[in-house]
C-alpha cells in the first residue's frame, strides 16, 4: 500500500502524556472530542492543521509512558496514516499495530517539517518528495505484520479466533 | 544453557523452550484494567465478539484513577465497568479500595504468574517474581477473552545489587539512579532482572518500588527472584500458599550485567520533564516547591507513611506548601491510622486523600497552577503529567519529599533524619 502526506516533525521523548494528557481523561469515551487535543502539549496547532494521510515524524522513544491505547487511536482518528521515528516505546508500538497504525523506524533527521512523503508500506521505502532523500524503514517483526495486515488485533482475532503467529 | 527468570516463566506458561527473541503464546494468570483504560478494553472485548471471560475469577476491574469521580463523564465510565463486572463475573475493585498495582501485590499476584494489565505500571508485580507487564486495551481485551497473549521473549539486563543503603537512601533512589544511568529507553523491550546480596536483604515493599519504575527505563518487566522475603510478604497478606521459589539459573545468558553498590547511592531526584534527568538532591538544594505529594503505586505503602510521619511528627509543613498524602490502599490507610502515622501527618498539616492514584496523572486532587513546582514520590514527571503543561514535577523518595515539605524547598533528607 502506498501512503502520501505531509510530515509533522516532533523531537525526542514525546510521551503519551503529550499525545493525550491525563487532564482529558473525561473525554476518553468521547473520542471525536479527545482527538481535538491530540499532541496538544507537544504542538498546540497540530490538531487543527493535520489532514488525512499526514505523518507524525519523531525522534527517539516516541510514545513512552502510559499504556493508554487512546493515544494511537486519536492520532489515527485525526488522520495520521503512519508514525515515523528513530525508535518507539514498547507499549505504544504494540498499541499502534493493534489499531492498524503503521510504525516506520528510520533516520528521521533526514526529513524536515512540512516535507511531502511517499511511503511504500510493503517494502518500507520512504521517499521525501520535497528534498529527494530516500530512506528504508527497519522491518516490523513478522508476528506484528500478520496483525497489521488484518487491519489490527480485533479484526485479526475476529477472523482467526486465536493467535496464529 | 540456563535461563533467565523471564525465559523460565515464559517457558512454563507457553509450554515451549522459550529463549530471548522467540515469539511465544503464553497463558495469562491474571488480567486487569483500571478506570481510564477499562472502558476501551470493554468496547474492544465486545467488538472482538467475545461472549465471556476466559477466567472471571482472575479478571479484575479497578476503579482507582478517578476515584471517587471528579466528573460526570468519568462517573459514567465507572458505571460501564460496574455493568461489565455484573454481566461477566469479573471482580470489581471499587473506589476507595486503592491503586490497582498495590492491590495486585496484596491480593492477587503470585510468584511465577504471567500478569497483563491495561496500565504501564503493571510491572510492579515483578517485585513478587511475576512476569507482569502493561499493555493497551486491545491486547488486554483479547487476553481477557482467550486467557492468553503473545510475547516476544525479552533479552535480560541483570542488575547485580550489593551493599547496604546508607541512612537517608532508599529503594526509590536506587531506581531513579539506574534510570538516570541507562536512560528512559535504556532497557527498551528488555527485561530488567535484579539480584545479588543487596536484593536478598530487601523486603518486597521496596522491591515493588523498583519494579514499578522498570517501565520508566522502557523495560517490559522488572523481575525479582521469589525467595524468603517474598514468602514473608505473602504470609503477611495471609497468602503464604501462593509462594513458590523462583530464581534465574546460574548459567543464564544476559545481554549485560550492571553493578550497583547500595552504599554508594545518594538521595536522587528526577528533574522536569523526564524521569532520566536525574541529579543528586544536594545539587538541587534550595529549589522552591509549592506542593509535595507522598503516595501512589510507587511510594504509597505503610513504610512510606511511617518514614513521612517520622520526619514530620511534631513539626509543621512550611508555609505556602501543600502536602498531599495518598495511601496506596485501604488496608495501608487502616494500618497507618492504627500506628498513629495519619494523626502525625494531619497534625503536621498534610491533606489526606482517599486510597487511589491521587494527583499522579493530572486528573484531580492536586492539579498544579501555572509555573508551580511539585516534588512527588510518583513515577512520572512528563510535561503536563500533573494536569498543567506549564508546571514542573520533581520525583524523589518519601524521605526527600517529607524533608522538602518541612522546608518548602528541595531538601536532603539526611539533614532531618
Amino acid at each position: 500500500m502506498m501512503l502520501k502526506g505531509r510530515a509533522f516533525k516532533f523531537g525526542d521523548s514525546i510521551s503519551t502524556d503529550h499525545i493525550i494528557p491525563g487532564r482529558y481523561a473525561h473525554l476518553r469515551s468521547n473520542l471525536p472530542e479527545l482527538a481535538k487535543h491530540v499532541l496538544e502539549d507537544a504542538d498546540p496547532v497540530f490538531a487543527s492543521r493535520v489532514k488525512k494521510g499526514d505523518f507524525v515524524v519523531a525522534g527517539n522513544n516516541f510514545g513512552l509512558g502510559s499504556s493508554r491505547e487512546h493515544a494511537p487511536l486519536v492520532m489515527k482518528m485525526a488522520g495520521v496514516s503512519a508514525v515515523l521515528a528513530k525508535s518507539v516505546a514498547r507499549i505504544f508500538f504494540r498499541n499502534a499495530i493493534n489499531l492498524g497504525l503503521p510504525i516506520l523506524i528510520c533516520d528521521t533527521d533526514k526529513i524536515n517539517d512540512g516535507d511531502e512523503l511517499e511511503i511504500d508500506l510493503a517494502s518500507g521505502a520512504i521517499k521525501d518528495i520535497t528534498n529527494g532523500n530516500r530512506l528504508t524503514a527497519g522491518k516490523i517483526p513478522q508476528a506484528m505484520l500478520r496483525i497489521l495486515d488484518e487491519g489490527g488485533l480485533i479484526p485479526y482475532i475476529k477472523k482467526h479466533g486465536d493467535f496464529k503467529l | 544453557m540456563g535461563k533467565t527468570i523471564a525465559e523460565k516463566l515464559l517457558s512454563l506458561k507457553s509450554s515451549t523452550d522459550a529463549r530471548a527473541g522467540n515469539i511465544v503464546i503464553a497463558s495469562v494468570d491474571l488480567v486487569f484494567v483500571q478506570d481510564t483504560t477499562g472502558p476501551l478494553t470493554v468496547r474492544q472485548f465486545q467488538a472482538s465478539g467475545f461472549q465471556k471471560l476466559a477466567n472471571p475469577g482472575r479478571t479484575v476491574l479497578f476503579i482507582d484513577h478517578a476515584a471517587p469521580s471528579p466528573s460526570s463523564a468519568l462517573a459514567n465510565d465507572h458505571l460501564l465497568l460496574r455493568d461489565f463486572a455484573r454481566q461477566t463475573g469479573a471482580i470489581l475493585s471499587e473506589a476507595g479500595e486503592g491503586v490497582c498495582h498495590q492491590l495486585v501485590a496484596e491480593k492477587y499476584a503470585r510468584p511465577g504468574d504471567v500478569i497483563v494489565g491495561a496500565d504501564s505500571h503493571t510491572v510492579t508485580a515483578g517485585g513478587l517474581g511475576a512476569f507482569a507487564t502493561g499493555m493497551g486495551s486491545s491486547d488486554v481485551a483479547v487476553a481477557m477473552g482467550l486467557g492468553k497473549t503473545w510475547f516476544r521473549v525479552p533479552e535480560t539486563i541483570r542488575v547485580d545489587v550489593s551493599g547496604r543503603f546508607q541512612k537517608g537512601v532508599f529503594a526509590k533512589d536506587l531506581i531513579l539512579h539506574l534510570i538516570g544511568q541507562i536512560g528512559a529507553d535504556g532497557a527498551s523491550y528488555k527485561a530488567l532482572e535484579f539480584s545479588g546480596a543487596g536484593i536478598s536483604r530487601m523486603p518486597v515493599t521496596e522491591r515493588l518500588t523498583i519494579a514499578n519504575m522498570a517501565v520508566e527505563a522502557g523495560a517490559k518487566v522488572g523481575l525479582f527472584p521469589s525467595d524468603e522475603k517474598t514468602k514473608a510478604y505473602l504470609a503477611a497478606q495471609s497468602r503464604e500458599p501462593d509462594w513458590q521459589p523462583i530464581a534465574a539459573d546460574a548459567d543464564a545468558a544476559y545481554e549485560k550485567t550492571l553493578k550497583i553498590n547500595l552504599s554508594q547511592l545518594v538521595p536522587t531526584v528526577s528533574q522536569p520533564h523526564t524521569v532520566d534527568y536525574t541529579a543528586a538532591v544536594t545539587d538541587l538544594k534550595g529549589t522552591k516547591v509549592q506542593q509535595v505529594v507522598i503516595g501512589t503505586c510507587t511510594n504509597g505503602r505503610l513504610e512510606d507513611l511511617k518514614t513521612a510521619a517520622g520526619i514530620l511528627k511534631g513539626k509543621t509543613v512550611a508555609p505556602g506548601v501543600r502536602l498531599v498524602v495518598g495511601p496506596a490502599s485501604r488496608s495501608i490507610l487502616l494500618q497507618a491510622m492504627k500506628a498513629g502515622y495519619i494523626q502525625a501527618l494531619v497534625e503536621a498539616g498534610a491533606i489526606i486523600l482517599p486510597p487511589g492514584c491521587g494527583p499522579c496523572l493530572g486528573l484531580h486532587q492536586g492539579v498544579l497552577g501555572d509555573a508551580e513546582s511539585c516534588l512527588s514520590t510518583a513515577n512520572r514527571n512528563f510535561q503536563g503529567r500533573m494536569g498543567n503543561p506549564k508546571s514542573f514535577v520533581f520525583l524523589a523518595s518519601t524521605a526527600t519529599a517529607a524533608a522538602t515539605a518541612l522546608s518548602g524547598e528541595i531538601t536532603d533528607p539526611r539533614e532531618v533524619l
